[in-house]
């Protein structure tokens, strides 16, 4: 073959993630003088080594390329597939493959990765018996699971893990032998390693550490088995090796090329081996006496080589301090390794002379934090995290830009006993130049020229910046970098609450209660602007509501009120509607049951216990619900506000009276609860449950106030979620008596719905809340905005004021108007019918 | 036959902003009052996207200025003078004559 006339060809060996990142950078540098050309042993182009394991979850090969054909072919890039090079030819410039072609080139690229190790052992290979590096490897482990029951990965490290999850997934009964005394030996310290293996464990995947496999022979329960040095063994189905890498530097080492003692291709600053016109980059080339097993230094090589080849190429004389230099890329990871969150920064093991370290251990919610700093305290050298690694990316920015730490640096493992008022994240004290995405080398100075340049989307900063688009580590800290420069801008962060009001809820509510605005209508005039919308009109109706407490069915607020609050009933997917009556505290007499009985019966309902421990009856006619709740108030009932914005249910637990565990009298309080804050319209709903003892029957600790007895009094938690997205309620305050208890929750009330957003729950308000549960209790306990003597009061007003809106309702002739399908018949609607299941009727 | 309008209701049967249901020639008809804006606005009842009878008792309300009442199901838009969906392209439902003389509310006798 022979180089077309005048053009410069460019051989890339291995069409890997940084062979790959070569090519684009290659082109990117628009020198219509060069050809490339690039040879892979592989099937298919570059594709997203780093997330491999997704391919288990899901993703097709396809999601994973990173490179395509057609924007190969687009570009003029020539490839071989299946191709292995096989030699180089240094002094005639050429490469012969396995397939026998053989051309010359201007410049080579030796990008050929590297392969997995495999320790020679006895019995150590088979058709069951794996490695973890390509797709084929994946194909081949996937058919293996199919005749399997149980899989074993050697080692624990990185890989290891990743590999183990992907047998989990696979659905084998999965283990880890590892030959360290710990997990994750390079990146964790002993305490991190043993709280991960406890992790591990709970996910049921068995961890054996210190076992060094002396042989593989036939099992008998299982297809091999495991002998190991200390005598034990091993029964598995399926085997995979992952007990590290190796350079694969085998075509440099027969060329001549400069080889480092213990492997991998030797390369200076600008990635040239010791043959100029060759440059090595990626896992198998060895800078500085280091291998760098991780995509993103293998990135930082890639755009060094690219640009170094592309001005020798094109130009006599290049000045060489004019190209950019590989310098070294740091080691720290963020991983999700079988769902537990690991990082690990610089020097993890406080190896450094003179270091210190401090070390958190939470056994309760199972996270270990731990840091390294350096002897005067100053500056932080290295950090573990397992179990959650929020931290991440700040400590990471700490430590790769030498930042003073605080006085006190322990304050870096809580977070939030520092002072509330300044902000923990300090992205604003980060330099311009400071590495944001190391994945693909940006800057934040870079991202803030994008923000600068309009971009003010988090999905728009991701695409144009290109930051985050690697392993998404860098997201939430990209995600700070756009809050903090719009803020220095002076843009302020969008919470406009709609098209109709430029303000937030919590500005509308401090408006109403200011300029005492009594009616939508009066507010829209002087605040807002045309005729309102679904989001506007209910969340208005909440704030009166919740600050004047009139009646929502009263005249001005009707039309306001979501459908569910304008018929006092929740809306089912037929146009019927379901009937709650407030059973408070889940208490309830056999005579109360029987009328709800009598009532289903006689309306033919459908019947059933809640999750809130009461009784849903539903399909009810429109017109039937002022019958229906007749007699529901005529028995006692009131209005249970399943529809509402409001107090839901209290649950409780027998407690004293009944259980032998009990401490208190965790069902009259629960009632007394009930009764005091039904109806008090809120952002969204409120939840409340009171358990009698720790044994936590009533489940207090997911509900937005959960109390739970004590035998000094009461533990009050805040701000717990079941549903979409759970939180744990976080403990406010501790053995409290029924007064202060009740105080604390009167003013935590009303707090929340004066500085909520619409549709917050308490567990999102209080993640917004600057400095969190801290402040809260500044605010409610020590009174820090001098605001509780309005807060008691406000409750004290919607106390008095309540009223059932159902019994108010079936007392007023006008109001009951609204209750019938049609205006202008009394027929029902006939496009809802039933059918019967299991004696109850479902719709049709 | 056509032409002739059909006394419906009063409007003062209807709240200010609020809407009704009507049954008029065997269809749901659903009346919306803006007299406040000195209107009023007739679409079919039906919600074809959440299939149910229900469009009188959504909020009523203006999307950049065009007026629209909100499913109470699924909260999608339809417009009060075309009956489109805004959220669905190609979802249309019927809108009907109506009008307000002498404070009753009356809508057009429909073609056979
Ligand atoms: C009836 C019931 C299910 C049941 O058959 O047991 C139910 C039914 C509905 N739930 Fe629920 N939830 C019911 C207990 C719960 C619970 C359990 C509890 O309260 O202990 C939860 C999780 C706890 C929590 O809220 O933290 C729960 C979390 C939700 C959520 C998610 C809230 C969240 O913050 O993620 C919604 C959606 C929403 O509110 O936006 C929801 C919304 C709804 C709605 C209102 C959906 C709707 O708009 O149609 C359902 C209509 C009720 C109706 O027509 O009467 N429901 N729902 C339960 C009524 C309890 C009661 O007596 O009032
Ligand atoms: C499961 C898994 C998870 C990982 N997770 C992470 C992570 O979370 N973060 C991270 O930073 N890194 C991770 N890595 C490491 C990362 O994938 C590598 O650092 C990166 O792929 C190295 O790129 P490379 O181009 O140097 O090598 P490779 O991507 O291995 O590419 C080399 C290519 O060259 C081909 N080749 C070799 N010899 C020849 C030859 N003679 N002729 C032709 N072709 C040849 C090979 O077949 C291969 O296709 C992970 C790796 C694996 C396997
Ligand atoms: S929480 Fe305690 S007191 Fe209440 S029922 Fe359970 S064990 Fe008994
Ligand atoms: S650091 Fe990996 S995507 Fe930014």
């Amino acid at each position: 073959m022979v180089t077309s006339i005048n053009k410069k060809r460019v051989i890339v060996i291995g069409n890997g993630m940084v062979g790959h990142k070569f090519i684009e950078t290659l082109c990117d540098q628009k020198n219509s003088d060069i050809e490339i050309l690039t040879f892979s042993e592989e099937p298919v182009l570059a594709y997203d080594r780093v997330q491999l394991s997704s391919y288990f979850s899901g993703e097709s090969a396809t999601d994973l390329s990173l490179a395509s054909i057609k924007k190969y072919e687009e570009q003029g890039i020539k490839f071989h597939l299946n191709d292995k090079v096989i030699s180089i030819n240094k002094s005639e410039k050429t490469v012969v493959t396995e397939k026998g072609i053989e051309v010359c080139y201007d410049k080579l690229v030796i990008a050929t990765g590297s392969t997995p190790f495999v320790p020679s052992i006895p019995g150590g290979k088979g058709e069951h018996i794996h490695v973890y590096r390509t797709l084929q490897d994946l194909e081949d482990i996937k058919s293996s699971a199919k005749v399997s029951s149980c899989g074993t990965v050697i080692g624990g490290g990185l890989l290891g893990l990743e590999a183990a999850n992907a047998l989990k997934q696979l659905s084998l009964k999965t283990s880890v032998v590892e030959f360290a005394p710990q997990l994750m030996p390079v990146q964790l310290d002993k305490e991190g390693g043993k709280l991960l293996r406890k992790k591990i464990k709970d996910i049921n995947v068995d961890v054996l550490t210190e076992k060094n496999t002396k042989k593989i022979t036939q099992g008998t329960a299982h297809r091999y088995r495991m002998e190991f040095t200390d005598g034990s063994q091993l029964e598995t189905d399926t085997i995979v090796f992952s007990a590290g890498i190796r350079p694969q530097d085998e075509l440099a080492r027969s060329s001549d090329i400069s080889i480092g003692e213990r492997g991998g291709i030797i390369i200076d600053d600008y990635c040239q081996t010791s043959d100029k016109d060759i440059y090595s980059i990626g896992e198998c080339a060895l800078w500085n006496g280091k291998i760098y097993g991780l995509v993103a230094p293998g990135y930082q090589m890639a755009k060094t080589a690219a640009i170094h080849c592309a001005k020798t190429l094109s130009e006599e004389k290049v000045e060489k301090d004019t190209l950019p230099c590989f310098t070294g890329a740091d080691m720290s990871t963020k991983l999700k390794l079988l769902g537990i969150d690991v990082a690990s920064i610089g020097d993890a093991h406080g190896k450094q002379e003179g270091s210190k370290s401090y070390s958190f251990t939470d056994s309760k919610a199972q996270t270990y934090k731990k840091i390294v700093v350096s002897e005067n305290g100053e500056l932080l050298l290295g950090a573990v995290l397992v179990g959650g690694a929020e931290e991440y990316g700040s400590w990471l920015q700490l430590y790769l830009n030498e930042m003073q730490l605080p006085e006190y640096p322990q304050q870096l493992l809580f977070p939030y006993a520092a002072d509330p008022d300044s902000t923990t994240t300090g992205v604003e004290n980060l330099p311009d130049s400071a590495q944001i995405c190391s994945c693909n080398d940006i800057s934040k100075g870079e991202i803030a020229s994008c923000i600068g340049k309009g971009i003010h989307d988090a999905g728009a900063l991701k695409q144009v910046s290109n930051a985050g688009t690697g392993c998404g580590g860098c997201v939430q800290l990209v995600g700070q970098i756009l809050d903090s420069e719009l803020n220095k801008l002076g843009i302020e962060i969008n919470n406009e609450l709609c098209d109709h009001f430029s303000y937030s809820r919590a500005e509308l509510f401090d408006i109403i209660k200011i300029k005492n605005i009594k009616n939508f209508d009066e507010l829209l005039d002087k605040y807002g602007q045309r005729s309102g919308c679904e989001i506007c009109k209910p969340t208005v109706a909440s704030i009166l509501a919740s600050l004047w407490n009139d009646q929502i069915l009263d005249t001005p607020h009707v039309t306001l009120q979501d459908s569910n609050d304008a018929f006092l009933a929740n809306i089912q997917k037929d146009g019927t509607y379901s009937v709650v009556p407030r059973v408070p505290g889940g208490e309830i007499t056999p005579d109360k049951l029987i009328v709800i009985g009598e009532i289903a019966k006689e309306f033919s309902l459908y019947t059933k216990i809640t999750g809130g421990q009461r009784i849903d009856l539903f399909g009810a006619h429109v017109h039937q619900l002022p019958q229906i709740w007749k007699r529901l108030v005529n028995a006692g009932f009131e209005t249970g506000h399943a529809y509402g914005k409001a107090l839901r249910t209290v649950k409780s637990c027998v407690g004293t009276n009944w259980c032998r565990f009990g401490v208190q009298d965790s069902t009259s309080m629960a009632i007394f609860l009930e009764n005091r804050y039904r109806g008090i319209r809120s952002p969204h709903k409120v939840k409340m449950a009171v358990s009698g003892c720790a044994r936590e029957c009533a489940e207090a600790q997911c509900k937005d106030f959960g109390v739970i007895a004590t035998e000094k009094g009461w533990n009050l938690y805040v701000a717990g979620n079941g549903g979409m997205r759970p939180r744990h309620a976080e403990l406010f305050a501790t053995d409290l008596n029924d007064e202060i208890l009740i105080k604390y929750i009167d003013r935590i009330m009303i707090f929340y719905i004066r500085t909520a957003e619409r549709l917050q729950r308490t567990s999102v308000w209080m993640e917004t809340l600057k400095g969190g549960l801290n402040y809260l209790q500044e605010v409610i306990i020590k009174d820090k905005l001098k605001i509780n003597n309005e807060l008691e009061e406000q409750m004290k007003l919607l106390i008095d004021t309540y009223q059932c809106e159902w019994e108010a309702t079936i007392n007023d002739p006008e109001k009951l108007k609204r209750f019938s399908h049609f205006v202008n018949s009394k027929e029902t609607d006939p496009k809802v019918i039933f059918t019967t299941e299991r004696e109850q009727i479902q719709p049709a | 036959m056509k032409n002739e309008w059909v006394d419906i209701c009063d409007i003062n049967d209807i709240p200010p902003m609020g809407a009704v249901c009507a049954l008029h020639d065997g269809k749901q008809v659903a009346i919306f009052n803006l007299s406040n804006q000195g209107e009023v606005k007739s679409i079919c009842n039906y919600d074809p996207v959440s299939k149910a009878s229900v469009l009188s008792r959504g909020i009523i309300g203006d999307i950049e200025g065009r007026h629209v009442v909100s499913s109470p199901l699924h909260k999608q838009h339809f417009s009060l003078d075309t009956g489109e969906c805004l959220q669905h392209e190609g979802i249309k439902v019927n809108v009907y004559p109506v009008r307000v003389v002498n404070s009753r509310v009356q809508l057009q006798q429909l073609d056979s």
